[in-house]
């Protein structure tokens, strides 16, 4: 089973499915090493001008909610219960209607 | 006499080495798994060194999780002595149980050697028979044991007498150096330095000794006090 299809199969009357992307990053003013050593790696390629390089991760899933309101709320309560550590980093959240309908098992 | 639970994660890797050294101080100590959902009759938590859930997500992010989890809160809320050794620091920080966070070391360098640590607080339940400036030599072993905090934290954490253990040098980028903290009454303690790893002249260094002696006799005390109090080391 792909990792992308839900695991339940069926989606829930009434909800609709969005595209959820969670961003991850440090929170300003806390030092990003991984940031710094790359931005030391990439003139040493030949690229000039860049700065301000920053490394985070990227959630993404989907999620069938009633609407993109409260898509948006339990993907930050997600935030702030487990994707992201608060005391070090901060999460951003893009909620989109999914992309295509998918033909669901059973439906 | 109860014994000292040494709390086993998928991935951990220094409970046994906990057991022994304990084990070896005259101490009583078993292992629990991470699934149990009851710690028995523990007189003390010791959560290992070793990357639980393979540190996915972040280090302890999952761990946190865990059903026996919910025990340890409990019995640290009791005034029970609950210390986190390495990987067992980044459970109790993401737990809620510790404050700050531990992220990547500077230098982006995995570090595992010996390094000199001073005891800064007896105030804590690894720390309590040891006087404050005293130098030992503990072994780390970590890719992510740089201590982090707000700097209303961490002038808190050192004016409560919370910053337990400093390194000499500052092989992370720990703010000031910061090798171990303990919470507001002592009871709960994490460390990036494995004493259990300094438990033998063998080893290189038996000055990890002292601090799990302490744990043993803060667990002592808490047992016969019937744990009612709020901080077993004043």
């Amino acid at each position: 089973m792909g990792r992308d299809a839900p695991r339940d199969g069926a989606r829930r009357v009434g909800l609709v499915r969005f595209d959820v992307h969670v961003e991850v990053r440090g929170l300003e003013g806390i030092a990003d090493p991984e940031g710094q050593t790359i931005e030391r790696a990439l003139p040493a390629l030949g690229f000039r001008g860049v700065d301000s390089v920053h490394v985070g991760k990227v959630v993404r899933f989907v999620l069938d909610a009633p609407d993109g309101e409260s898509a948006r709320a339990t993907a930050e309560e997600m935030c702030a219960r487990l994707l992201a550590n608060p005391v070090i980093e901060r999460a951003e959240v893009t909620v989109v209607p999914a992309a295509a309908p998918q033909p669901v098992a059973g439906s | 006499m109860s014994a000292v639970a040494v709390v086993v994660f998928p991935g951990s890797n220094c409970e046994h080495d906990v057991v022994r050294a304990l084990r070896g101080l005259g101490g009583d100590a078993r292992l629990v798994w991470h699934g149990d959902e009851s710690l028995g009759d523990a007189s003390a938590v010791v959560l290992p060194g070793g990357f639980a859930h393979g540190d996915y997500l972040r280090p302890g992010a999952i761990a946190r999780f865990s059903p026996i989890m919910a025990a340890v809160a409990e019995f640290a809320a009791g005034g029970g002595p609950v210390v986190g050794i390495c990987n067992g620091f980044q459970v109790l920080t993401e737990a809620g149980l510790l404050p700050g966070a531990l992220r990547r070391n500077t230098g982006l360098r995995f570090v595992c050697e010996t390094v000199t640590c001073t005891v800064v607080s007896s105030r804590s339940v690894l720390t309590s028979g040891v006087a404050p400036g005293t130098r030992l030599a503990l072994p780390i072993n970590h890719g992510e044991g740089n201590f982090t905090c707000d700097p209303a934290t961490l002038a808190e954490l050192e004016s409560s007498g919370q910053v337990v253990l400093r390194y000499e040098g500052n092989p992370n980028g720990s703010v000031a150096a910061v090798a171990g903290v303990a919470n507001a009454q002592g009871n709960v303690v994490g460390l990036m330095p494995h004493p259990e790893r300094a438990s033998a002249g063998l080893l290189g260094s038996d000055d990890g000794l002292v601090l799990l002696r302490s744990l043993l006799d803060s667990a002592a005390d808490g047992a016969l006090s019937g744990r009612s109090r709020g901080a077993a080391a004043r």
